[in-house]
């Protein structure tokens, strides 16, 4: 079990974490954030196995990766 | 659940100015992640470059000092030679380090002062919109080589093998940030020239090959794909010196 969450008030909605997600769970929200960016939102919680590559390629830092202790 | 990834501590909270895909965030975020696994924030000082970067101070929490557009080697100098117990780093792009800084960092490198450079090319001036710089690909069109670069304006200025030339030089790698992978690698090079001014080894420079979506004119991914499929092939990855 792992999240992501995402903060979508500072995503500047470049969607390298959209390309950088090996299960394409990432998506672009349609809805736009204060800053006038569409954020990315994750789209299916239940298939992501907490790789990280997302936060590791996100430069501005929006995505936290929790993941159960095993 | 437990928290596995998330801002560093030396990356203050602030939203940075940066435009979207742009590789300062990440190379920022690298920096205070290799400060933090290294425990040196109370002993690290940061020189800031004149180019986007020029605020770098007001993103990272430890303490920066800022030069004029290309000094950073020479204050960084002069910071390492009376603060010897500080571990001292520059933060540069391609127009501060290798257009109007080219002395400084030329000579600093064969001084064999024990620094680390960070050094992110992004073949474009940013900060100022785009111009040529000294790093420009051939071909590349530019705000002031709007056909393309030709040679006659010069072939791109390959730094990292100049100074791998130099016997004061320690270190030298070239890494990009066009994949997460490649990510990982970039901080694995910054690890190392953080280490080797810890442990007295020499002048250590890492090369960031660093997308500018903004003056590039492509999206943030398709930068990226720009940089695998054609800004390597001018500028290879891998360990120099």
């Amino acid at each position: 079990m792992a999240k992501i969450t995402v903060d979508t008030q500072n995503c500047k909605g470049c969607l390298l974490c959209v390309a950088a997600c090996p299960r394409g769970l990432i998506k672009k929200d349609e809805r736009l954030n204060k800053k006038g960016f569409n954020p990315v939102k994750c789209v299916d919680a239940a298939q992501c196995s907490g790789c990280c590559l997302c936060a590791v390629i996100c430069p501005d830092c929006c995505i936290e990766v929790y993941k159960e202790n095993t | 659940m437990e928290k596995i990834y998330s801002r560093p501590r030396s990356l203050r909270e602030n939203p940075t100015h940066y435009c979207p895909g742009c590789g300062h965030g990440i190379a920022h975020k690298l920096v205070a992640q290799v400060v933090d696994e290294l425990d040196i924030r109370e002993k690290v000082i940061a020189i800031a470059p004149v180019g986007c970067a020029v605020i770098a101070y007001d993103y990272w929490d430890f303490d920066c000092s800022e030069a004029a557009h290309g000094r950073a080697l020479a204050v960084a100098t002069a910071i390492k030679r009376l603060r010897p117990e500080n571990v001292v780093f520059t933060y540069q792009g391609d127009g501060d380090l290798a257009a109007i800084g080219t002395n400084e960092t030329i000579h600093a490198a064969n001084r064999g002062e024990n620094l680390t450079v960070i050094f992110i090319n992004n073949a474009v001036y940013g900060m100022t919109g785009g111009q040529m710089a000294p790093t420009t690909l051939l071909g590349q069109k530019t705000a002031t080589t709007p056909r393309g670069r030709v040679a006659q304006e010069g072939l791109p200025l390959k730094i990292s093998e100049l100074l791998a030339g130099l016997g004061g030089v320690k270190y030298v790698e070239r890494v990009s940030m066009h994949a997460p992978a490649e990510v990982l690698k970039a901080k694995r090079a910054l690890t190392q020239a953080f280490q080797n001014q810890i442990d007295g080894v020499g002048f250590s420079l890492v090369e960031i090959l660093s997308p500018c979506p903004t003056y590039w004119g492509k999206s943030p991914q398709k930068s990226a794909e720009w940089i695998r499929d054609v800004m390597i092939k001018e500028f290879p990855l891998g360990r120099i010196k």
